[in-house]
C-alpha cells in the first residue's frame, strides 16, 4: 500500500555525526557485505574488476569542501580569518526514512511501503517492476536500482539485525553503526524525545537535509563542531603538564634540585 | 535527466495517438470514409506502440499488471488505469467505424474526455516529482495535452486534406494552425520557467545543510566512476547544445509545419501533400522536444555531485 501511514509508533532513523566522521567508507563496506547476504536480492555489481565498475549501494560517502564567505573588504588571495572555518566535511548519506516519504507514493505497484509500526521504508522486491519512478522521487539518491535483478534496493535501517533474537544484543543495530570507528553514526527512536539520539540531536543542534523538499526525513545530521584556535585551551593543559607537587623520592630530589628550588613541587 | 528512448517514444507516441482519437471521436470524419477507419486504426496503433515502449525500460516487465494496484496514490499508476480505461471503448468505436460504418456521439464524448485524462495523467508522473523543479509545475500537463491535441488536429488534416471538401479543409489548416501558434506560446513559458528555475530552491548548502559555514563545494565523489544515480539523474547536456537543439526543436516542429500550412492555403492543390510533410515534420520536432524535456531537467541529488560545474559536459 502506497499511501503513507497518517502517523507511525516510533520514528527509527539514524544520527550521523559529521563532526567525527573520518570518511574511511567503513560503513560503506560493511553495509554491501551485510546487505548482498541479508534481505531480498543481492547487491549486485556490474564490470566489477573491468575499466568502469558499477554497482547497488546503499549507503555512500561524499566529501565536501565548505569556504566561508570572505569578510568585507579582503582582497583576492587573502586568506587571513578566511581559513579560520573552512573545512573538509565527510558527509555519510543513506536513505533517511522520511516521513512524508515521495518514493512510496509515487510507486504504481505497492512495492514500496512505509511500516506503521517503526516508520522504516521498505520495497517488496517481488512486487517491484523496476520502473525506476521511486529513485526519481527520492531528492537524496537513497535509492538504486539493482541491474541484475531489476528491482529497487534501498537502506532496511538492517531490519534483519535490528530485531533478530539471534544475535548479541549489541549487534542488534544496523551494520553501518555497529562498524563505525569513529562512532559518528547513532541509531534510535526519533520519534521518543527522550531517546538518546533526540538528546543528542537537541544538544547538538542536529539537522534535516532539504527541508525544503517537504519530506520531512527522520534522520538527523550533527554539524561540525566550531573549531578552537590553535593555542585554545593550552594554558590550562599547560598547568597541568608543569604540575611537579605529585613527584616524590629520587624524581622529586631531581625535581627540586633542577628547579633550584627547596619548595617541593615549586615550578 | 537520462533521455531513455522508450520514454520518450512512449510519451510521443501515446501523446499522438490520444490526440488523433480525441478529434475522431467528438465525430469529425465520416465513420463510413475510409479515410476515418485508417485514422482509428493509426490511433490505436499509436497508442498501442506507445504503451509497449513504456514497459521496455521496465527491470521486471512480468509484474507490470501489478501498477494498476496504487491509483490512490500514484501517477504512474493512474495513468495505467486510464489507459486500460480508455482502450476497451476505444475499440469499440473504432470497430464501430471500420466494421459497421456507424459513431455514437455520446460514447465518442465519454472517449475524448477519457484520453484528455490519460495524457494529463502521463504529464503529471513528471510534473508530481518535487525533486525536478522544471517539470513540477502546472505548465507540463499543459504542454503535453496541447502537443497531444496539435498533433492528433495535424494527423487528422493529413489524412483528411485530399478527401474532404475545400472549405471544410481550409478551416482545419486554420485551425491545425491555432493549435500549432497556442501549444508552442504555451512550450515557450515553460521553456522559460525552466531555464530559471534551475534546481528550484535547493543549492548544495542546503543539500548538505553545512550553508551556515560557507559556500560548499564537493571535493570527493562516493567512488571514481559513474553509478546508479549519475548515469540516471545526472545526465545533463551542454548549455550551448541545448541551444541548438531548442533552435532545431523550434525550427521542426513550428516553423516548417506553420510554413507549410499556409503555403497549403494559398495552394489547395497541394494541400494533401503539404500538410502530411508538415505532419512528419511536426512529429520530428515533438521527438526532440521531448528529449530535451528529459535531457535538461536538473534532479535535485546533482547537488551532491557537485551541480551543474560538474554534470554538465564542457563546452
Ligand atoms: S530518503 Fe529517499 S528513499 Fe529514503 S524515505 Fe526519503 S525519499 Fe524515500
Ligand atoms: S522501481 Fe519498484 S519500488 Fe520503485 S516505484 Fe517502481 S515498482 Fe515501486
Amino acid at each position: 500500500m502506497t499511501l503513507l501511514p497518517a502517523a507511525t509508533n516510533k520514528k527509527l532513523g539514524l544520527v550521523i555525526d559529521l563532526d567525527t566522521c573520518v570518511g574511511c567508507h567503513a560503513c560503506v563496506v560493511n553495509c554491501k557485505e551485510w546487505n548482498t547476504s541479508g534481505y531480498g536480492a543481492a547487491l549486485s555489481d556490474q564490470d566489477p574488476y573491468g575499466a568502469n565498475p558499477t554497482g547497488a549501494w546503499l549507503n555512500r560517502i561524499h566529501t565536501f569542501e565548505i569556504t566561508p564567505d570572505k569578510p568585507k573588504g579582503q582582497g583576492e588571495g587573502e586568506v587571513i580569518g578566511v581559513t579560520d572555518e573552512a573545512r573538509v566535511v565527510h558527509f555519510p548519506k543513506s536513505c533517511l526514512h522520511c516521513e512524508d516519504a515521495p518514493c512510496v507514493t509515487v510507486c504504481p505497484t505497492g512495492a514500496s511501503y512505509k511500516r506503521a509500526e517503526d516508520g522504516i521504508v521498505l520495497v517488496e522486491e517481488d512486487k517491484c517492476i523496476g520502473c525506476g519512478l521511486c529513485a526519481w522521487s527520492c531528492a537524496y539518491g537513497a535509492r538504486e536500482m539493482d541491474i541484475a535483478a531489476g528491482v529497487m534496493k534501498k537502506c532496511t535501517l538492517c531490519i534483519d539485525r535490528i530485531y533478530n533474537e539471534e544475535l548479541e544484543e549489541i549487534d542488534r543495530q544496523p551494520a553501518c553503526v555497529r562498524t563505525c570507528p569513529a562512532g559518528a553514526r547513532h541509531f534510535g527512536d526519533l520519534g521518543d524525545p527522550n531517546s538518546d539520539v533526540s538528546l543528542l540531536v537537541k544538544e547538538r543542534g542536529g539537522f534535516d537535509l532539504m527541508p525544503e523538499q517537504g519530506n520531512k526525513p527522520v534522520n538527523k545530521y550533527l554539524p561540525p563542531r566550531k573549531r578552537t584556535r590553535l593555542g585554545e585551551g593550552t594554558p590550562a593543559t599547560a598547568a597541568i603538564a608543569d604540575d611537579t607537587s605529585e613527584a616524590g623520592g629520587l624524581l622529586g630530589w631531581i625535581d627540586r634540585a633542577l628547579s633550584g628550588d627547596k619548595r617541593k613541587g615549586a615550578r | 535527466m537520462h533521455p531513455a528512448l522508450s520514454v520518450i517514444a512512449f510519451t510521443t507516441l501515446s501523446g499522438a495517438g490520444y490526440g488523433l482519437a480525441f478529434v475522431l471521436a467528438l465525430g469529425h470524419g465520416n465513420p463510413a470514409a475510409l479515410s476515418t477507419k485508417l485514422g482509428w486504426f493509426v490511433a490505436l496503433l499509436l497508442i498501442a506502440i506507445g504503451l509497449l515502449c513504456s514497459t521496455l525500460h521496465l527491470g521486471n516487465p512480468q509484474r507490470a499488471w501489478r501498477a494498476f494496484s496504487q491509483w490512490r496514490s500514484s501517477w504512474l499508476s493512474r495513468e495505467g488505469v486510464m489507459a486500460v480505461l480508455t482502450f476497451f471503448p476505444l475499440t469499440v468505436l473504432a470497430a464501430m467505424s471500420v466494421l459497421g460504418d456507424t459513431f455514437n456521439l455520446a460514447l465518442g464524448y465519454a472517449v475524448a474526455i477519457m484520453c484528455g485524462l490519460t495524457v494529463y495523467c502521463t504529464a503529471m508522473i513528471y510534473a508530481s516529482l518535487r525533486t525536478v523543479p522544471s517539470w513540477h509545475t502546472g505548465w507540463t500537463p499543459a504542454v503535453y495535452l496541447m502537443f497531444s491535441m496539435t498533433a492528433g488536429t495535424l494527423i487528422y488534416l493529413s489524412f483528411f486534406g485530399p478527401a474532404s471538401g475545400t472549405m471544410s479543409n481550409r478551416i482545419w489548416i486554420m485551425l491545425a494552425l491555432v493549435f500549432l501558434v497556442v501549444a508552442w506560446g504555451v512550450k515557450f513559458f515553460w521553456h522559460r520557467r525552466s531555464k530559471a528555475v534551475g534546481y528550484g530552491q535547493s543549492t548544495q548548502e542546503s543539500a548538505t545543510g553545512l550553508g551556515h559555514i560557507g559556500s560548499v563545494r564537493l571535493l570527493e565523489r562516493p567512488h571514481m566512476t559513474g553509478n546508479y544515480l549519475t548515469n540516471e539523474m545526472g545526465f545533463r547536456v551542454a548549455r550551448k547544445h541545448e541551444a541548438k537543439l531548442w533552435f532545431i526543436t523550434l525550427l521542426v516542429g513550428f516553423a516548417v509545419p506553420v510554413l507549410l500550412l499556409l503555403l497549403a492555403l494559398l495552394v489547395p492543390m497541394m494541400a494533401g501533400f503539404l500538410s502530411m510533410v508538415g505532419t512528419l515534420s511536426l512529429l520530428v520536432g515533438l521527438f526532440v522536444e521531448r528529449w530535451l524535456f528529459f535531457a535538461t531537467a536538473r534532479h535535485a541529488v546533482g547537488l551532491y555531485y557537485g551541480g551543474d560545474e560538474a554534470l554538465v559536459p564542457s563546452d
